[in-house]
C-alpha cells in the first residue's frame, strides 16, 4: 500500500521543529509500524538524507521505548498496543498518518521523534523502592501470606512499562498514571506499608516539580495505556496522599 | 495552606472538595425553587427564612461564597498550570478517541456558568443585599415569588438561563462523578451504581432548574 | 602469567562457596567509600550489581544505551525463575538444582560455578519479595510455582507471563534507592566505546553520551561488563534491537578472552519470519508445545501448494500430514528438548516441506487439544452425546484459558486466528551461552575487569535450561559479584582516585574517536542495515541450527569479506556530535562483524555436537548430536587478534567430580 506520511522533524533540542510530508509505497500489511518506519529510513538513507530518529528496543510491546503519537493518538488507533505491536494492517491504501513525538513540558524533545523520559526515572528515584539491603539476608520468602488478589492486583499495577503514553495523551499532560501505579503496586503489599506516607509524599512532590499537568479526570490515560493500567491505581495515590497529609 | 497551592495532589481534592460542596448547595437550591412550582407559600416561607436567618446569611453565605470563589479560582489556575505543562501543542490531537468532549472542556462549561452566576448574582444577590442594607426596606415575607416570577418574563432571559443549565449539566456530567474518583473513592468505573447515580442527578437536577424557568415563562405568557 | 586458572576453591562442591567467602579479602566501609566502580549494562546482571556495590559503600557509575535502566531486555522474559526453594516438597534441592543445569548443558560448563548458582537461587527469591516483587501466588498466600521443561520438580518462581519485567523493575526499584542516596549515578544513553587498561588492569571506560555525541572518560578501580549476549549478530533474534557485542568485544579486544562464541540457543517457538522487512523475532512460550502437535504437509506438492496460498493446512487430510516429531521421537514427541526441536524443524523446512510465503514455518496444531479437552469437558459436565463441533467449541474455551494471551498475540502480528487454523512456528536465536571468559570471582582475564550475567560465559554450557537466565543474571548480579569483587578492590584501598588524564586514556580516546571518523568517511554505498542483514544471513545459513565445516570455513571467508567491504562502504549518515542512530548502529555491527567470524572459527575448532552446538559431521546414524568427551571436555577460551581466524585458543579444561556424564537420548 502507499501512505502519505506526515512525520515531526526537529534536529536537536534547541531546533525549530517542522511536520514533513513523506510519501512512501511498497507498504505492506504484515509489517509493524516500526518497520514501516524502518523502509522510509532506508530509503532516506539511500537518497542521502538523514533517516528519522526513534526510539525503539525490544519491538515485542514490554520494554516501553516506542513512542509515537499516531494520528493523534498515542501508540496509534488500536487500544492495548504498543507503537511497535501496531501493524500496517490498521492502516488503508492511500491513508495519510501523522506521526509525532510525545508532547509534555516534562519530555522535551531531543531529536526527531526522541524525548527525554528521564522525568520518569527521577520520579521513581523519589521513592518508587522498598528500603530492603540487597544482602540476601532477608527473610524467608514464604513468611508473610499474601492474599491472592491482593498479591494479582500489586502485579497488574506493576505492569506499567514507563512508556509515557499517559502523559502524552492527558490534555494536561499529567503523570499521575504512571506515578500511581508504583504507588498502588506497594500499597497494596504488606512489605511496602512502612514507608507508604514518605513514598507517596515524595514521589508526588517530584512528580510535581518535573512539571506535569494535574489530573482533571478525563481517563484518557486508561484508554491510552498499552497495558491497560487502571484509573484506580490514581484513586489508590489520592487515598494514601489525603492519609500521609493528614496523619503527619 | 502551602500544600495547597504547591501539591498536585491537594490541588485535587480541594477541587473536589468544594466541587462536592457546591453540588449539595445545589440540591438545596432546587429543593427551594421547586416549591415555588408545588407550593407557592412554602416557597416564600422558606426564602424569607434563608434571606433573614442569621445563620445563613453570616455563616452558611460566606462559605457559599468562598466555595464558589475557590472553585473558580482554582479551576483558572488549574487550566493554566496544564496549559503550561504541554508548550507545544500536537498537529493532531484525537482527543475523543480515549475521553469525552466535556471531561476535557470542564474549563468552557465552568466559565459558562460563571459567566450566569454572574447575571445570576447581580439578579438576585446585589437585588437583595440592596433591598435589605441599602435601601433599608423592611421584612415582607411575601414579595419573593413576585420577583421571582419577574425574572422569568424576558424570552432572552429564559434562552440564556436554558443554556447556561445545560452547560451546567455537561459540567456536572464529569464533574460529580469525576469528584469521587479525586477524593479515593473506590469504584468509579463505568456501570457502577455510584456513577449512574452522579450522572443521573447531573442530568435531573439542572433540567429541574430549567423546568422551573419554563414553566413561570409559559405561565405569564398564557 | 597463569591464565585460565578458574580460581575455584578447594573441598567439596557443596562447600566451596562458603568456604570461599570465608577467606577472601574484604574492605572496610571506610575505604569503600573511597573506590569508585563502573557498571556497564543496567539488566538484571547490572542493576542488580550496581544496587548491591551502592548499597556496600562504593561509589557506583552505571551506563546504559537506553534512556533508562527499565528497558534493557532483561524485562522481555515470559517464563520464570529457578530457584531450589523445595516449597513444593516434590524432592527439590540445590543439588538437583545443580544437576539439571549441569545436565541440561551438556556437561560442558564448570561445576563449581553452577552449584553455586544452585546454592544463592533461593536467596533470590527472598530478596525480591523483600523488594516487593508481585509473584504468582496461590490461594492461601504463599508462593506458587510451575513447572518447565527438562526437569522432575517444579521449581519455576514466575509472574504471570512477565516474569523478567517484574524481577527487572526489582531490581531497577533497588537502583534508584541507590541513585536516590547518591551512592549510583546513572549514565543513561551513553554507549562504553572502549575500555581503558592501565598497567594491565582495567582501570576505566570511554563512553559516548548518545544525546551530544561527546566521548567521556571515566576513570574506576573496577569495571564490571554485564552488557548481555550477541544473538542480534544473527541480525533477526528475539534480542532486542540494540543488544550487542560492543562492550565486551571491545572489552576482549583489550585482552578479555572470549569464550565459546559458538554456544547459541536457538527457539523453537518463534512467530516465523513474515517477508524481508521483518526487523525482529518474537517468542511464543514453550509451554505451547504441551498441547500442540508440530507437522508439516507429506507431500512435497502439498506443501507447494500451501506456500503458493493454493491449499489451506488445516483442510490437508490426517494421512497428508507428517507428525516429523512424533515419527522421530516417539518417547518424547513434540516435547524434545529445545535445540532437537529446532533442527527438526530446519530439517523439514531445508527439504522442501515448509508451509509459509518463505518456505520457513511448521505447523502448530491445537485441534487435537481442542477435541480431547473438549471430550473431557463435556464429560464433566454430563453432556453425554456431545457433538464434535460441541466438544471442539468446549476444548477452544479450555485453551483459551491457558494460552489466551499468547494465542492474542499471535493473531495480532500474524492476522491469523490460531483458534480455527493451526499456528505456524519457527526456530529464532534467543540466547547465547557463549561471553567473556571469566573465573569464579566473575573475572576476566584482565585484572579488575569482571563480567556478569548472559555477557560471561558462566553456568549454562552448550545449552540453557528455561527460567535460568534471570536465575544466573540475579544471582552474579547480587549474591556472587558484590562478594567476589572485594577480593580485588581490596588491593586498591591505597590506589587514591583513578585519574583520566593519562596516556592511556589519551590512547583509548583518540582510537575511539578515530574509529567513529572511519566510519564517517566510508564512502557510503550501503545502509548499516544492509550489511548487519547479510551478515545475519551468513550467520543463520552457516552458523546456525546446524553446521559443518565446509560452511564454518566458508563463513569465515564471506565474514571477513563483508568486514571488509562494511569499513570500505558503508554510509553513516548524519553528524558523529548529535544524537546519530545510524552511528550507533554502525558501531556495533562493526563488532559483529569480527565476533561472527570468531564464532564461525569456534563452531569449526569444536569437533563434536553438544546441546546448541550441533555439527552435522558428528552426530549419530539416526541424526543425534554426537558428544565427545574426551577431547572435548573444555571451554575455548580465544585470545583476540585483528584477524578473528588467527586468533589463540586457550582451554579451560573441565573437570566432573560430582556427575557422571551420560548421553541424551529422547527416542
Amino acid at each position: 500500500m502507499k501512505l502519505n506520511l506526515k512525520i515531526w522533524r526537529q534536529e536537536g533540542p534547541e531546533a525549530k521543529g517542522k511536520m514533513v510530508d513523506y510519501p512512501l509505497d511498497g507498504v505492506d500489511g504484515d509489517m509493524s509500524f516500526l518497520e514501516m518506519m524502518d523502509i522510509l529510513n532506508e530509503k532516506l538513507i539511500n537518497e542521502g538524507e538523514t533517516p528519522v530518529e526513534f526510539d525503539h528496543d525490544c519491538r515485542e510491546g514490554i520494554c516501553g521505548s516506542c513512542n509515537m503519537m499516531i494520528n493523534g493518538e498515542p501508540h496509534g488507533p488500536q487500544k492495548l498496543t504498543t507503537t511497535c505491536q501496531l501493524h500496517m494492517r490498521k492502516f488503508k491504501d492511500g491513508d495519510t498518518i501523522t506521526v509525532e513525538p510525545w508532547r509534555a513540558k516534562a519530555f522535551p524533545v531531543i531529536k526527531d521523534l526522541i524525548v527525554d523520559r528521564s522525568a520518569f526515572d527521577r520520579i521513581q528515584q523519589a521513592g518508587g523502592y522498598i528500603s530492603v539491603n540487597t544482602s540476601g539476608n532477608t527473610q524467608d520468602a514464604n513468611s508473610i501470606p499474601i492474599e491472592k488478589s491482593k498479591a494479582d492486583e500489586a502485579f497488574w499495577s506493576a505492569t506499567c512499562i514507563g512508556c509515557g503514553a499517559c502523559v502524552a495523551a492527558c490534555k494536561n499532560a499529567s503523570a499521575m498514571l504512571f506515578t500511581s501505579a508504583k504507588i498502588s503496586q506497594f500499597a497494596l503489599l504488606p512489605q511496602g506499608e512502612v514507608e507508604a506516607t514518605d513514598r507517596v509524599r515524595n514521589m508526588v512532590r517530584q512528580m510535581d516539580e518535573e512539571g506535569f499537568g494535574n489530573c482533571t479526570n478525563t481517563g484518557a490515560c486508561m484508554v491510552e495505556c498499552p497495558k491497560g493500567i487502571k484509573l484506580d491505581n490514581i484513586a489508590r495515590m489520592n487515598r494514601e496522599y489525603l492519609k500521609a497529609e493528614t496523619v503527619a | 495552606m502551602s500544600a495547597l497551592v504547591k501539591s498536585s495532589l491537594a490541588r485535587k481534592w480541594v477541587m473536589a472538595l468544594s466541587g462536592l460542596f457546591l453540588v449539595v448547595f445545589l440540591t438545596q437550591h432546587f429543593v427551594i425553587n421547586i416549591t415555588s412550582v408545588i407550593a407557592p407559600d412554602t416557597f416564600n416561607e422558606w426564602s424569607h427564612f434563608m434571606g433573614y436567618n442569621g445563620l445563613v446569611q453570616f455563616v452558611a453565605q460566606p462559605i457559599l461564597i468562598a466555595g464558589v470563589i475557590i472553585h473558580f479560582v482554582m479551576g483558572f489556575v488549574l487550566d493554566y498550570q496544564n496549559r503550561k505543562a504541554r508548550p507545544v501543542k500536537y498537529a493532531k490531537f484525537s482527543g475523543n478517541a480515549n475521553s469525552t468532549w466535556v471531561s476535557r472542556n470542564m474549563i468552557i462549561s465552568g466559565a459558562v456558568v460563571l459567566a450566569f452566576l454572574g447575571l445570576h448574582m447581580y439578579d438576585f444577590w446585589v437585588h437583595e443585599m440592596a433591598y435589605k442594607y441599602v435601601e433599608n426596606k423592611p421584612e415582607d415575607p411575601t414579595r419573593y415569588l413576585p420577583e421571582l416570577k419577574e425574572k422569568f418574563v424576558d424570552g432572552w432571559r429564559v434562552a440564556i438561563y436554558v443554556v447556561s443549565f445545560v452547560l451546567l449539566s455537561l459540567h456536572l456530567w464529569h464533574g460529580f462523578n469525576s469528584s469521587f474518583q479525586s477524593i479515593g473513592v473506590k469504584s468509579v468505573k463505568k456501570g457502577d451504581s455510584l456513577r449512574k447515580v452522579t450522572y443521573a442527578w447531573a442530568v435531573l437536577i439542572p433540567a429541574g432548574f430549567v423546568f422551573i424557568a419554563l414553566f413561570h415563562y409559559f405561565n405569564h405568557i398564557s | 602469567m597463569a591464565v585460565l586458572d578458574s580460581k575455584v576453591p578447594k573441598g567439596p562442591l557443596a562447600e566451596k562457596w562458603n568456604t570461599h567467602k570465608n577467606t577472601i579479602n574484604l574492605v572496610n566501609p571506610a575505604n569503600k567509600r573511597n573506590i569508585d566502580v563502573i557498571v556497564v549494562g543496567t539488566g538484571l546482571a547490572g542493576s542488580s550489581a550496581a544496587a548491591t556495590l551502592g548499597e556496600l559503600g562504593y561509589n557506583v557509575k552505571t551506563f546504559c544505551y537506553n534512556d533508562s535502566p527499565r528497558r534493557a531486555h532483561s524485562i522481555a522474559a515470559q517464563g520464570g525463575i529457578n530457584a531450589s526453594k523445595n516449597y513444593q516438597g516434590d524432592g527439590d534441592s540445590n543439588f538437583r538444582l545443580f544437576y539439571d543445569t549441569i545436565k541440561g548443558g551438556d556437561y560442558r560448563s564448570r561445576e563449581a560455578n553452577v552449584h553455586r548458582l544452585a546454592e544463592v537461587s533461593s536467596n533470590i527469591i527472598d530478596q525480591c519479595v523483600a523488594q516487593g516483587v508481585p509473584f504468582a501466588r496461590e490461594y492461601g498466600g504463599l508462593l506458587d510455582n510451575r513447572s518447565f521443561g527438562g526437569v522432575l520438580v517444579s521449581r519455576t518462581f514466575y509472574a504471570a507471563g512477565q516474569t523478567g519485567q517484574q524481577l527487572l523493575l526489582g531490581a531497577y526499584s533497588s537502583l534508584n534507592r541507590q541513585i536516590n542516596r547518591g551512592k549510583v549515578q546513572p549514565f543513561n544513553r551513553h554507549e562504553m566505546l572502549d575500555l581503558v587498561v592501565v598497567d594491565g588492569k582495567a582501570r576505566g571506560i570511554i563512553a559516548r553520551n548518545l544525546v551530544t555525541g561527546e566521548i567521556e572518560r571515566h576513570g574506576a578501580h573496577a569495571v564490571v561488563i554485564a552488557s548481555g549476549g550477541y544473538g542480534n549478530v544473527f541480525f533477526l533474534s528475539t534480542n532486542a534491537m540494540g543488544s550487542n557485542v560492543m562492550a565486551a568485544w571491545r572489552t576482549h579486544r583489550r585482552g578479555a578472552y572470549f569464550a565459546n562464541p559458538c554456544y547459541t540457543q536457538i527457539h523453537p517457538t518463534c512467530i516465523p519470519v513474515s517477508g524481508e522487512h521483518q526487523s525482529k523475532l518474537t517468542l511464543m512460550s514453550e509451554s505451547l508445545r504441551n498441547d500442540g502437535r508440530i507437522w508439516v504437509p507429506k507431500k512435497l506438492e502439498d506443501a507447494e501448494a500451501i506456500r503458493a496460498g493454493k491449499k489451506r493446512g488445516v483442510d490437508l487430510p490426517e494421512e497428508d500430514r507428517d507428525y516429523y516429531l512424533e515419527r522421530r521421537y516417539p518417547a518424547f514427541g513434540n516435547l524434545v528438548p529445545r535445540d532437537v526441536a529446532s533442527r527438526a524443524a530446519k530439517e523439514r523446512c531445508d527439504a522442501g516441506y515448509g508451509v509459509n510465503k518463505t518456505g520457513n514455518a511448521v505447523y502448530l496444531d491445537f485441534a487435537a487439544s481442542f477435541l480431547r479437552y473438549g471430550k473431557v469437558e463435556a464429560l464433566t459436565h454430563g453432556h453425554k452425546n456431545a457433538t464434535e463441533e460441541e466438544m471442539i467449541a468446549l476444548g477452544k474455551k479450555v485453551i483459551e484459558k491457558k494460552y489466551g494471551n499468547l494465542f492474542d498475540m499471535y493473531r495480532n502480528i500474524t492476522d491469523e486466528n490460531p483458534y480455527e487454523v493451526p499456528m505456524k512456528i519457527f526456530p529464532a536465536v534467543h540466547y547465547t551461552m557463549g561471553g567473556l571468559w571469566v573465573d569464579y570471582n566473575l573475572q576476566t582475564t584482565i585484572p579488575g575487569c569482571f563480567a556478569a550475567g548472559e555477557a560471561n560465559f558462566s553456568d549454562h554450557g552448550a545449552n540453557r535450561l528455561g527460567a535460568s537466565a534471570l536465575m544466573q543474571g540475579l544471582a552474579d548480579g547480587y549474591f556472587v559479584l558484590p562478594y567476589t569483587i572485594g577480593d580485588y578492590l581490596s588491593n586498591e584501598i591505597r590506589t587514591g582516585e583513578i585519574s583520566t588524564d593519562t596516556p592511556e586514556f589519551d590512547q583509548a580516546e583518540q582510537d575511539t574517536r578515530d574509529r567513529i571518523d572511519r566510519l564517517m568517511k566510508a564512502s557510503g554505498k550501503h545502509s548499516v542495515d544492509y550489511y548487519h542483514k547479510k551478515l545475519g544471513l551468513i550467520m543463520w545459513n552457516k552458523c546456525g541450527m546446524s553446521r559443518n565445516a565446509t560452511d564454518l570455513q566458508k563463513a569465515m571467508d564471506e565474514i571477513k569479506e563483508l568486514r571488509e567491504d562494511f569499513w570500505a562502504n558503508v554510509r553513516v549518515t548524519g553528524n558523529p556530535n548529535t544524537k546519530n542512530q545510524e552511528l550507533e548502529k554502525a558501531g556495533r555491527v562493526a563488532d559483529f562483524l569480527e565476533l561472527g567470524e570468531l564464532f564461525a572459527k569456534d563452531a569449526l575448532t569444536r569437533n563434536e555436537s553438544c546441546g546448541g552446538h550441533f555439527r552435522e559431521e558428528y552426530q549419530t546414524e539416526d541424526g543425534e548430536a554426537l558428544r565427545d568427551d574426551e577431547n572435548f571436555a573444555f571451554v575455548s577460551a580465544w585470545e583476540y587478534n585483528e584477524n578473528p581466524r588467527d586468533a589463540k585458543l586457550h582451554k579451560e579444561e573441565l573437570v566432573f567430580e560430582n556427575v557422571e556424564l551420560k548421553t541424551r537420548s529422547y527416542k
